[in-house]
Formats: structure tokens, C-alpha cells, sequence
């Protein structure tokens, strides 16, 4: 797919994973940082921002038209993301709608990121200033087209007041202010134009005339990520900065019992050695010298109170406790009655190991603190957490840190974390260090891959009555694992009597009408702390509800794809309508070549719908997937090609995970160390992708997480038509695949 | 000291002789276009080329490449480059990037020694660089686009 018009953008919100858009309780975000107020706003979209915190992140010489908006001299339009940009283009994506409606030339487009400054950069369906739930482009599209509607008015009011003109006279066009006879770039009125009094209501654009949304335009970062420019955490270098990392305890809970730094102070280049909560850090004057002085370090710990289960243990625990009944999530009528009568019974386990997120970035910070205030860059996914974590740490006011948002190297939800884990690690580091030099403080990929942080292990227990036509007579099922939220600052937002909304959504909000459908959770605690990833409880969850629809169509003697028509066409219109096209394009029914079976699934998640139908080969007793067809349902599509990216991507990030990727434990331990033994989906095994959009005129929804969920069991039901079993036990390459 | 030569130019280094040339290049010489990804030759985020072959810095000490004309991201210069920097743009293939100096450094190499690679040549070539973002398939498509490009 090739378009000299490409590109990225929009839309995107995260491919991390994280809460779920609407759910959240703005008041107890507001909580977590003290000193973050109502803010003031004008109409409800623009808030009076700092200019000066503007000004300082587009550049000195820039006018100011809003917190989200400058213009330079030079023609250049900046604009500041209120979101982090790891890859998902939502940076590019918020800069499009300001072109939009700033009718800006898309060359004269620039993209930064804002500041931290809750009050007027916090997303607004969380309170606070941050990233994830796949919302950037949900909650911006009306603000920032806002943003870029009363710009381009200022601009025309001061063109007509230079020009002694009537202001409805003027145009603007590609960048260019004219009244007919007299123009100027948006550059040469930007100054006198930043002093117009701010428009309450802008007017916004008719979306038939819409010449940037819509269409696909190049990523804005491209240039810089083609030629290697040092956009990165990890290419931060500051004149006397010092190298940190950190050596933590083999088991989840350890603690420090005796630290002998002697050889490690005597490896070359290393400066100090503190201790700080949670470990150990050797900090020198090279990345290479740190890493060379912590395999030196000798440490004892003490793992008394460390969680040594390993994963035999807690899958043993799992079973027991799904045998129990748990927290009650949904009832509807009598599912156990309904199972007993009926003429059959599937009653079955599915099991999903820990996964670790491994963006390519390591996780990285570089963070000073001088004079009494802090100055963090790195790539902030959580810039209210990151300002509060540091400054309690510091012992300094929350707006005493600065901080300067970078270009990620992929986050995935490891970079939205409720406590900072990485951030709070840096301060303590500087804080031990008592230092006024900048600290670049880096995890290597060990330290990745066994740090924590993970998406759950999961157990899910399913029974499931059907009558003799084949029809669900009743279903219950059990959910066993972390929540993720538990203990977190999103608890009372997301957690409702004991139930954790992530640990179930896609099974409790299921689009299927089911008959004496019960849902339990169970919620468990364990060593290894818990994260979102890449779409959350739809990673398994999709998993389980899609290839046990498969197989229930399949009992019937029903084809798969009808099946599941028939059960949605009448009550859930969009994941009818994705399932269809996917079907359609992907020529479902057509002769395959021997030894190639079709799988499909349909979910919905982050409020977008999406449908993959792949085809699969068994080869050397592994799934290899040649092809995906996918159609999605995304609401109004800003920029198609940036929505193409962000579904080939969730494709390729779920796939690996599905054939490859796990974390186990023995003992308590990580038994994986890096890409050798953690595996992800590499070069040769990405297939085929071809994306189909609905064409649609509702609001934009998610696109960065929506992409992965339906991947997993879409190749389950595939390998199930191809061995004539389902497999339930994740990753795929667990099992010897043999096609029958 | 440990005399390189580095995107054409003579340095001296003082890091020992056995420190991977990926820390040389970014710590003491300030050069940030390979990247640290995992710091044992799995992930291909840090590649360079030695005399025109990929190779991992992470794992190379700069002893060993001593009198080789070493090239990193930044100094990739000349018409495979070029074409194949077009390419990735034109594709838009970059979501994060951060891999992408190294997979342009891999694609290069490919391209210098087979200028019509078929996809079971760019599978070998690529098959060590990992992408999380998985542009895997936009990679493919962008070689083929530089293949076509210098083909002329």
C-alpha cells in the first residue's frame, strides 16, 4: 500500500493499554495530585493555558494563540500533543485536526509535545493528564479542532484589522490570509494575531469540507525516525551526566539483605553505589561502566517475605479456587439449572500466561534535580503520576517538576503506570545521590523481561449446557487472576463490588444474547505486580468467548461466520456489519489449498469493532499465519492510513504473543531473560494484512488497542479446523500442532 | 586507546578494548542513531556495519573492529541509502521508530549485495531485527519500493 498521500495519524490513541475510556471518576483523579485544580476554561473546550510553558516547548521566538497552538515566524505550525506519541501517530493526528481547521499547508505542520500541566492538558475522560484506554483522538477531536477554528479566526481578525478590511471578506487557504488583493502566511500575522481576544465558540468546519480529516497524510515524526535523529529518552545527553542501573531482588517481594560494593567501585567509571527502596543502584559515569559495575555488585537478599510460587503452583491454585464460586459479576436466569438439563456439556479450562510488554525502548529516565526543582525527560505517559510521584519522593511541590516529554519507543501500557515504578526509581536514585548532574537512569532488557509489571496470568473456567439443536441452554464461567487495578489510584473508579472491570470486560458486556449466563470472578494476589497491555482484559478475554462461539457453531454443524450472524445481526448492527465485510473480502467459503484452514472472530473493544478472518498452515507443528483480512469500525476515520498501521500493528503485537510469548516462574523466579527465551513475533512470521474500513460519520473511537484482541482466537479456530483441536493453554508453541 | 574509524573519520577512543563499540559510539562519542535494544544480538536495534556487514554492536568490542571502516545510522550516505530512506518515508513505515535505524542499517546492507532481493532474501536478512510496533510488512514493501528506485 503505497501513497505518495500516506500516512499516519490519527486517531490512534494508544496502543497502550490502559483504562477504559468513559469509566473514570474525574474526582478521584484529581486526588492524585495535589495542586491540580478546575483550571480555567474558556467555552469548554480551550483552557488559558501557561503561555509560557507553551512558548518554552514550541520554541521562544513562537506566538502563543493557546495551549495547544503556536505559530512562528518562520511559518511553522507547532502543536503540542497533550498525549504521549509511542508509535500509535497521535501526534500527528491532533496536528491534523488543527490543520483542518486552521486550513494550514500540511508542510508548514510541526509536532510537540505539551508540557506537564494537568488543568489544561488533562484527558478529559480521566482528570488527569495522560495517555491510554486507546481515547487521544476520542477526547481531543472536538478540542483541538476547537483549537485550530479560533487560531485561524485570530488570524483573520488581525489580517482585516491590518488591512482595514471587513473580516468576511478573507480567506484562508493552504496557509495563505487574503483579502483578493493583499496576503500574508500565517508566519507574517502570527504576532499581531496572538493579541486577538480568544474566541469563545469558533466555528468548525462542515465535515463535507473537510480536506485534511479523512485523507491519509504522512507522519510528522517520519523525517526524524527515517534519519536517526536522537528524538529518544535513551539519546538524552547532558553536559556531567551520570549512568544509573539498578539491580533488584531475583524474586517479587525480596528485599535487600547485605550489599558488598567493593568490586564494583573498583570497576572502571563507576562513581557510587546507593541503596534505595527496592534495590540496589550503581551509578557511573558510561551506560557500559553501570552495567559492568552491577554484575560486580555482590548482593544478598533477603526473600522471606518474597512470593516464591512458581507457575505450576499458582495454575494449581487457579483451578482450585475456579472450582469455588467467586465474586458474582453477572446472573442472568440459572445457568447451573440450565447445564444440568442439557444434552451437552462443555466444561473446560483456558489458561494465559504473563506477558511482558517489551517495548524496544528499554524503560528510561533522565531526571535532575537543582535548586530546589526537578526537570524529568522522558517519554510520560502519565505526566500527573510521573509530576506527583517525583515531587513526593523529592519532597518538593508537584509544579517544582518540569517535565519535558519525549518520543517513545513503544510503551504498549508499560509506560502508564499508577505508581511511576521506573520514574519513582530514578528519583530516589537522584535523591541518594544528594547530585545537581542529570541522571540518566536505564533498565536493560533483563531487566525488562523480569521485572514485573505484566498482563496476568489468567484462568478461565467454563461450563456450557447446549440443547439437542445445538443452541445455548446456559453458560457459566469463572475468571481467575490479579486485577490489575486493585490497590491503585483507579480503584474506586474501576472496581464495583469487588468486580475489577478490566479482569472482565468482553465476557460480562458479551454481544451474544446468552440464555442462563453467569459470570464469577475471582481476584488473586501475587508477587509479580500486574499491568495493562495492549487492549487489557480483551487479550484473553476475546480469547476464550470467540473460539468457544467457534466451537459451539461448529457442535451445531453450523458454518462459523452464519453462526454468529445470526446471533448479532438483529441487536449489535457494527460487529454484524465488520463480520461481513472481513467474510466477504477474505472470500470465506472459497477452496482453500490442502493443508490451508480459515479462522475468524469478531470483537469489540475501546468502542471500535473489528473482524479478522486469517489463514493458517501448520508447519514444522507451529501455526503459520499467511493472511488476515481484517474490516474495522472505528467511527469517523481521520486518517486511514495511520488506522491501516495501528491494526497491522495490534495484529502483529497479538499474533507473537499467541504463538510465542511467555513469562513462567519457578520457584518465584522469571525463568526468561530477553528476546532469546521471550519470544515475539519477528520478520518472517508477520503475514499478510489487508484492512478494510467501514466508512462511517460517528464519533472517532479507538484504533492503537482494538487491532489485537481478535488475532488470537481468530488463529485458534483456524489451527481447530486444521488439527480438529482446540487448544486452551497459551502460548500456541506449548503444544505440537499435528493438522489431522 | 583504541584507534576506529567511524563514518570516515579517524578517532581515538579511551574506553577499554573490550567495551561493545555500541557504548563507544553513544557514550564517548556522542552518536545516538543505533540504538541499545537488548544488548545480545537478538533485537538488531543497534546495527552498524563493519567494511559494509551488519553487524551488532552491542556485542562487538571495539578491539575487534579496529582498521574496519565502520559506518553507523547517521553516516549511511550514498544511493542504496538514500533510496531506501525514501522508501521508508514514502511508505510512512515508522510507528515508534525506535528500531528503525537498525532495520534501515540491515536493509542497506541487503540491497548493496542482492539489488533485486526476493522475499525469501529480505525473511534472512530481517529476520534479526525485531519490531514491536510489527511495520514488518510496510519493511517489505518499502525494500521492494528502494529495489525498484535503484533499479532506475
Amino acid at each position: 500500500m503505497f501513497k505518495s498521500d500516506i500516512s499516519t495519524s490519527l486517531r490512534a490513541l494508544s496502543r497502550s493499554a490502559s483504562p477504559a475510556p468513559v469509566a473514570f471518576d474525574r474526582r478521584n483523579f484529581l486526588r492524585l495530585s495535589a495542586g491540580t485544580g478546575a483550571g480555567l476554561v474558556i467555552g469548554a473546550y480551550l483552557p488559558v493555558g501557561s503561555a509560557s510553558s507553551a512558548k518554552a516547548a514550541a520554541g521562544e521566538a513562537a506566538a502563543v494563540f493557546n495551549p495547544f497552538v503556536s505559530i512562528s515566524p518562520d511559518n511553522k505550525v507547532t502543536v503540542l500533543s497533550k498525549h504521549l506519541d509511542k508509535g500509535q501517530g497521535t501526534a500527528t493526528g491532533l496536528a491534523t485536526l488543527v490543520a483542518e481547521e486552521l486550513d494550514a499547508d500540511w508542510s508548514q505542520m510541526v509536532a510537540g509535545f505539551a508540557p506537564a500541566d494537568t488543568p489544561v492538558y488533562k484527558n478529559t475522560f480521566f482528570g488527569v493528564q495522560g495517555t491510554g484506554g486507546s481515547t487521544a483522538m476520542a477526547n481531543s477531536f472536538e478540542q483541538y479542532r476547537k483549537a485550530g477554528a479560533a487560531a485561524r479566526q485570530m488570524l483573520v481578525e488581525a489580517a482585516a484589522k491590518a488591512w482595514k478590511t471587513d473580516p468576511a471578506k478573507i480567506t484562508v487557504a493552504k496557509g495563505v490570509v487574503s483579502d483578493g488583493t493583499t496576503s500574508a502566511t500565517f508566519g507574517e500575522l502570527a504576532a499581531a494575531a496572538a493579541k486577538m481576544p480568544v474566541p469563545e465558540n469558533p466555528t468548525l468546519k462542515d465535515p463535507k469540507d473537510f480536506i485534511y480529516i479523512g485523507k491519509s497524510f504522512p507522519r510528522l515524526d517520519q523525517k526524524d525516525k527515517v534519519t536517526a535523529a536522537p528524538v529518544f529518552t535513551q539519546d538524552v545527553r547532558l553536559p556531567g551526566m551520570l549512568f544509573a542501573v539498578m539491580a533488584r531482588p531475583p524474586r517479587f517481594g525480596g528485599k535487600i539483605g547485605s550489599v558488598d560494593a567493593a568490586k564494583a567501585k573498583a570497576v572502571k567509571g563507576v562513581k557510587d553505589i546507593v541503596t534505595i527502596p527496592g534495590g540496589v543502584a550503581v551509578v557511573a559515569s558510561s551506560t557500559w561502566a553501570a552495567m559492568k559495575g552491577r554484575e560486580a555488585l555482590q548482593v544478598t537478599w533477603d526473600e522471606g517475605a518474597a512470593d516464591k510460587r512458581g507457575t505450576a503452583e499458582l495454575i494449581a491454585e487457579y483451578k482450585a479456587l475456579a472450582a469455588k464460586p467467586g465474586i458474582p459479576v453477572r446472573k442472568d436466569g440459572e445457568s447451573e439449572k440450565a447445564i444440568a438439563g442439557a444434552k451437552t456439556v462443555i466444561d473446560t479450562e483456558f489458561v494465559f500466561p504473563f506477558l511482558a510488554h517489551a517495548p524496544m525502548e528499554p524503560l528510561n529516565a533522565v531526571l535532575q534535580f537543582k535548586d530546589g526543582k526537578a526537570t524529568l525527560k522522558s517519554g510520560c505517559q502519565m505526566p500527573t503520576i510521573d509530576q506527583s510521584v517525583i515531587a513526593a519522593i523529592l519532597g518538593i511541590k508537584p509544579e517544582d517538576v518540569a517535565i519535558e516529554t519525549l518520543w517513545a519507543g513503544g510503551s504498549f501500557g508499560r509506560r502508564a503506570v499508577y505508581n511511576a515504578d521506573y520514574v519513582a526509581e530514578a528519583a530516589h536514585i537522584v535523591k541518594a545521590l544528594g547530585t545537581a548532574d542529570p541522571v540518566k537512569f536505564v533498565w536493560t532488557r533483563d531487566d525488562d523481561i523480569k521485572g514485573g509489571y505484566y498482563r496476568p496470568m489468567y484462568l478461565h473456567k467454563v461450563r456450557i449446557g447446549l440443547t439437542e439443536a445445538g443452541e445455548i441452554a446456559g453458560w457459566h464461567h469463572r475468571i481467575v487472576g490479579q486485577s490489575i487495578i486493585d490497590g491503585t489510584a483507579f480503584a474506586s473508579a474501576l472496581i464495583k463490588d469487588g468486580v475489577d472491570s478490566t479482569s472482565v470486560e468482553g465476557v460480562n458486556d458479551t454481544p451474544y444474547a446468552i440464555p442462563n449466563f453467569e459470570v464469577e470472578v475471582h481476584n488473586t494476589k501475587v508477587g509479580a505486580p500486574p499491568l495493562w497491555w495492549r487492549s487489557v482484559g480483551h487479550t484473553h478475554t476475546a480469547y476464550v468467548m470467540e473460539t468457544l462461539i467457534d466451537e459451539i457453531a461448529g457442535l451445531a454443524g453450523k458454518d462459523p461466520v452464519a453462526f454468529r450472524l445470526s446471533m448479532l445481526e438483529k441487536t449489535h448492527p457494527r460487529h454484524a456489519a465488520v463480520l461481513k465485510l472481513a467474510a466477504e473480502k477474505a472470500g470465506w467459503g472459497t477452496p482453500l489449498p490442502a493443508g490451508v484452514a480459515r479462522g475468524v472472530a469478531v470483537h469489540e473493544s475501546f468502542k471500535s469493532f473489528v473482524a479478522q478472518v486469517v489463514e493458517v498452515r501448520i508447519v514444522d507443528g507451529q501455526a503459520k499465519v499467511d493472511r488476515v483480512v481484517c474490516a474495522v469500525d472505528c467511527g469517523l476515520a481521520i486518517n486511514p492510513d495511520n488506522i491501516v498501521a495501528q491494526i497491522e500493528g495490534g495484529i502483529g503485537y497479538g499474533l507473537g504473543a499467541v504463538l510465542h510469548s511467555q513469562v513462567t516462574l519457578t520457584d518465584g523466579a522469571v525463568d526468561q531473560t530477553n528476546f532469546n527465551d521471550y519470544e515475539v513475533l519477528r520478520f518472517n512470521e508477520m503475514p499478510k494484512v489487508e484492512v478494510h474500513i467501514v466508512p462511517s460519520a460517528a464519533p472517532p473511537t479507538g484504533i492503537g488497542e482494538p487491532g489485537t484482541p481478535p488475532i488470537g482466537p481468530a488463529v485458534a479456530n483456524a489451527v481447530a479446523a486444521l488439527t480438529g483441536q482446540r487448544f486452551r493453554q497459551l502460548p500456541l508453541s506449548v503444544h505440537k500442532l499435528a493438522a489431522t | 586507546m583504541t584507534k576506529l574509524s567511524i563514518n570516515g573519520r579517524e578517532v581515538e577512543v579511551t574506553s577499554d578494548p573490550d567495551t561493545p563499540l555500541l557504548w563507544v559510539v553513544r557514550d564517548e562519542l556522542g552518536l545516538m542513531g543505533a540504538k541499545f535494544g537488548c544488548g545480545q544480538a537478538l533485537c538488531g536495534a543497534c546495527t552498524m556495519h563493519a567494511d559494509g556487514t551488519p553487524i551488532r554492536a552491542c556485542v562487538t568490542p571495539i578491539e575487534s573492529v579496529a582498521g574496519q571502516d565502520i559506518t553507523t545510522p547517521e553516516g549511511l550516505t550514498g544511493p542504496v541509502a538514500d533510496a531506501v530512506r525514501n522508501a521508508w518515508a514514502k511508505h510512512d513505515v515508522a510507528q515508534c521508530g525506535y528500531c528503525q535505524p537498525g532495520q534501515i542499517m540491515s536493509a542497506v546492507a541487503l540491497l548493496g549485495g542482492k539489488p533485486a532481493p526476493t522475499d525469501a532474501d529480505i525473511d534472512e536478512a530481517m529476520t534479526g531485527n525485531i519490531c514491536r510496533c510489527a511495520t514488518y510488512a510496510r519493511i517489505r514493501t518499502a525494500i521492494h519500493t528502494a529495489a525498484e528506485t535503484l533499479k532506475g
